[in-house]
């Protein structure tokens, strides 16, 4: 009846994962208590979980990004104190087993349900706006896109409490993740969470190719386009091509694990090696897909905060489009070890190395661009200056790491989790918070507390140095990464200072917290009538902040790049235009909602075996599909009238602002 | 390509004015557009485990090569089928434009009935060569071919299934511009999988044989 599931999944006797558990729990009835109380649970369903308003659902994403940041963070903090103890005859809290879920976990969530869900987010937020459309291409995909993710992102959390997560590390390589070592469900889990993610992901890829190709305003040529929306065009062109790779990837290790099939298994015919090279394939394009974004952000940021335009913009664009094109001929040097031979490690290398040509050409533009500009520091331009500091100390190391022999010394080593993580957090993460502090007063319509962001960031910024600069010793010193325990008493010290390093990024988080806190009591203080807080310089700072539904009344014509800071030196920038005209909007939907639901049903027997309601689970997710493709009534029309009265109840308070 | 983009625009008449008009048929060429991207996406998918196969097609594990298991006659009826169904579906197009629904609908119930066929005999190969011992997990090349023939026949199932929800649409609604744009996409999905299978037959069945490994 439920497969391979029984109580014995519910692990009791583990106190710390009890607790765990208890608090997803107590959090979530918590936050039911509080909808009840303020009578929000349909203002919450018609306003954002059905919705399929770009802004709502890049909101949505953010949200989902920040909880897991949370839970991805408790993990790293429990992994830094257990290396901070375990040394010699101490084990420190946690036995091996659970360790090595712990790491798989902090991996998996921090990339895929800190790191893409953030990115997305602003990306939904962002893109539509940047380019003058008043939605996504696909707007019930998109909404479908946020909740196929959602339902990845509870079924890893699922496996905290009702069996266990995958013990092989966030790539699962076999044969380790074949049956034969990890009978468990934690594999499954793993494999089904990231497989329906990650359909949300390509989806979302196809949606917002598809917008900045077709729903761009008139007169928006491609090097008129602002760079956000370059970097988001070539972060949805790596989706599209990488993650089917990775679809087929899980899909095979999957058919190993349920059908008894024979593609990374050690017999029989299997190839490892082959997982390892695929999975790299999707992998080293990702780790793009995260970071160009947040060179977007940073592009912006620079710009608006020195008050002059991007330096060498063309630049820029091309930069973007080689590192786009290099990000797939690179993939090799995640495994040199592998012994493919000197030329093709020499191959790999090399292009490895040509990555940091337009890498670099990227950081000169942003320091030229704050050349002789007048540099506002707030903290969107805090985090930009910590970001090109720290992420050109992770380039080197990167490039250190780019040579084979260099490699196979530090390979698996703290030296490249330092390296790693000071790509990803100084890179990727910086750029999102920078984001966040950026564009939140666009989305809300006021303004995050400058004071607490940049208290905020200078413990991010220190912590991260004080957490993760040891690391690259302990590998010089031949520490090995995803050790649960060790016996070389010369580390410790170096840990220590790790672990303390976590607790100052810990207040970082604190200060993160307390600033939305103290922003949304405080939003009175901080309104943005303007709808132009920094004086930006592209087309979503011309709308209302939080724009009106259909974001513009009057689709804007372009010309040239940067349009709202030229429209404003040219005296251009009324908002009232000469006539306003029906707009057709789509509907709100549940469908996305169910069928994310459904899917959630799907993996879950999936991973448990029960195949019953696996059926129900497929069955329920189509059905709601057809049901959807039955619907004639998705969209609606905006009367002029309507859109006038919006418009003019908006200019009123820009005026009053 | 532009020539399919833009071809919807041709069947958009009877929305109501012009507006709408002009809004639906800008709704169609970025869905459809939409759709090509997505099947892009579906060939990266295929290129994967085509990629998946070359690397493990040679490592039969003492059981069965593709010499031994293909009979070329048999696969070459099925790719018939399937060739010939990307025809009848050109057809239900040809009359869907027409605003001809019985025709319409016959077509497409010839196609789904080719389609069917095409599934049917491929399952028919599946299970007898499972009968015979080499199943899927009896070696890693047989682990590739089940898999990259087996997800063409997935595709091919929600294709027939996706053929019978347009036949209901139709019946009911007619030829409305999303019913015509859902046709559109359905169309370029169905001839994709006949491209796909050509990759197929040529690189697993043709140069299986003729390299019988």
């Amino acid at each position: 009846m439920f497969g391979k599931l029984t109580l014995d999944a519910i692990p009791f006797h583990e106190p710390i994962i009890m607790a765990a558990g208890a608090m997803i729990v107590l959090g979530g009835l918590a936050v039911a208590a509080l909808l009840t109380v303020t009578h929000r649970w349909k203002w919450l369903w018609t306003e954002y979980l059905t919705s399929v308003d770009h802004k709502k659902i890049g909101i949505m994403y953010i949200v989902l990004a920040l909880v897991m940041l949370l839970r991805g963070f408790a993990d790293a903090a429990m992994m830094r104190t257990q290396q901070a103890v375990a040394v010699g005859p101490e084990q420190g809290f946690f036995p091996p087993h659970h360790y090595d879920q712990v790491f798989t976990a902090h991996g998996v969530i921090m990339i895929l349900f800190v790191a893409m869900p953030f990115l997305v987010g602003l990306m939904n937020i962002v893109v539509p706006l940047q380019i003058g459309a008043r939605d996504v291409a696909l707007p019930f995909l998109n909404s479908l896109s946020f909740w196929l993710t959602a339902a990845g992102m509870l079924l890893t959390n699922m496996s905290l409490v009702i069996g266990e997560f995958a013990k092989t590390g966030w790539v699962a390589y076999p044969p380790l993740s074949e049956l034969q070592f990890s009978p468990d469900v934690g594999v499954d889990y793993y494999i089904w969470a990231l497989q329906i993610s990650g359909l949300g992901t390509l989806l979302t890829g196809v949606n917002f190719f598809v917008t900045i190709l077709r729903m761009r305003a008139p007169g928006m040529g491609y090097m008129n386009l602002p760079i956000f929306t370059w970097t988001a065009l070539c972060t949805n062109t790596l989706i599209i091509v990488a993650f089917p790779i990775l679809t087929v990837t899980l899909a095979l290790l999957g058919l190993d694990r349920y059908l008894g099939m024979h593609f990374f298994t050690n017999d029989l015919g299997g190839n490892a090696m082959m997982y390892v090279n695929l999975f790299w394939a999707w992998g080293h394009p990702e780790v793009y897909i995260l970071v160009l974004p947040a060179f977007g952000v940073f592009s912006e940021v620079t710009a608006t905060f020195s008050e002059k335009r991007l330096f060498g913009y063309r630049y820029m664009v091309w930069a973007l489009i080689a590192i786009t094109v290099l990000s797939f001929i690179v993939w090799l040097h995640h495994f040199f070890t592998m012994g493919s031979g000197a030329n093709v490690n020499a191959f790999f290398g090399i292009s490895t190395m040509v990555i940091a040509i337009p890498t670099g050409v990227k950081v000169f533009n942003w320091l030229f661009t704050m050349y002789r500009g007048r540099v506002h520091f707030t903290p969107p331009m805090l985090w930009t200056i910590g970001f090109i500091i720290t992420f050109s100390i992770g380039g080197m190391t990167g490039v250190l790491l780019s040579m084979p022999g260099a490699d196979f010394v530090l390979h698996n080593s703290l030296f490249l989790v330092a390296h790693f993580h000071n790509v990803l957090i100084g890179g990727a993460l910086f750029g999102y918070f920078a984001g966040l502090n950026y564009w939140f007063p666009k989305a809300f319509g006021f303004k995050l507390n400058e004071r607490l962001g940049r208290w905020s960031f200078w413990c991010w910024l220190v912590g991260f140095y004080i957490a993760f600069m040891p690391l690259y010793i302990l590998g010089f010193m031949g520490m090995t990464r995803r050790l649960q325990h060790y016996d070389n008493p010369e580390w410790q010290i170096y840990l220590i200072v790790a672990a303390a390093g976590a607790a100052v990024i810990a207040v970082g988080i604190g200060l993160m917290i307390l600033q939305l806190f103290v922003s949304i009591r405080d939003r009175d203080l901080n309104r943005d009538y303007t709808g132009d807080p920094w004086n930006g310089r592209t087309l979503e700072w011309s709308v209302a902040s939080p724009p009106p539904f259909y974001n513009f009344a009057q689709v804007p014509h372009v010309h040239g790049i940067d349009t709202w800071a030229s429209m404003k030196a040219a005296g251009e920038t009324v908002r009232v235009p000469d006539h306003y005209e029906d707009i057709h909007m789509p509907r709100n939907t549940a469908v996305g909602l169910v069928m994310g639901g459904f899917t959630l049903v799907l993996g879950f027997a999936l991973v448990w075996h029960i195949w019953w309601m696996a059926g129900v689970g497929l069955l329920g997710a189509v059905a709601a599909l057809i049901v959807r493709a039955m619907d004639d009534d998705t969209h609606y029309t905006v009367p002029a009238e309507t859109v006038a009265r919006i418009a003019k109840h908006q200019n009123l308070m820009a005026e009053r602002g | 390509m532009q020539l399919e983009i833009q071809r919807p625009g041709e069947y958009s008449m009877r929305a109501k004015n012009a507006h709408a008009h002009n809004d639906d048929r800008e709704s169609t060429s970025t869905t459809v557009f939409g759709f090509w991207i997505y099947l892009m996406t579906d060939a990266m998918l295929f290129a994967t485990i085509f990629v998946t196969y070359a690397v493990v097609f040679t490592n039969t594990a003492g059981g069965a090569g593709p010499g031994e298991l293909f009979e070329l006659p048999f696969v070459s009826v099925e790719t018939a089928l399937l060739l010939v169904s990307s025809t009848t579906f050109g057809f239900s197009m040809i009359t869907a434009r027409a605003e001809n629904k019985a025709a319409t609908l016959a077509w497409l119930g010839i196609t789904f009935a080719l389609g069917a066929g095409f599934l049917a005999m491929e399952l028919h190969e599946f299970g007898g060569m499972i009968a015979e011992g080499h199943g899927p997990d009896r070696s890693a090349f047989l682990s590739g071919f089940f898999t990259l023939v087996g997800t063409h026949g997935l595709h091919v199932a929600s294709g027939l299934v996706w053929i019978v929800v347009m036949a209901v649409q139709v019946t009911a609604h007619g030829f409305s511009e999303t019913i015509m744009r859902r046709m559109m996409c359905l169309s370029l999905f169905w001839h994709f999988l006949d491209v796909v299978w050509i990759c197929v037959f040529s690189i697993v069945y043709l140069l299986g044989v003729i390299l019988n490994v």
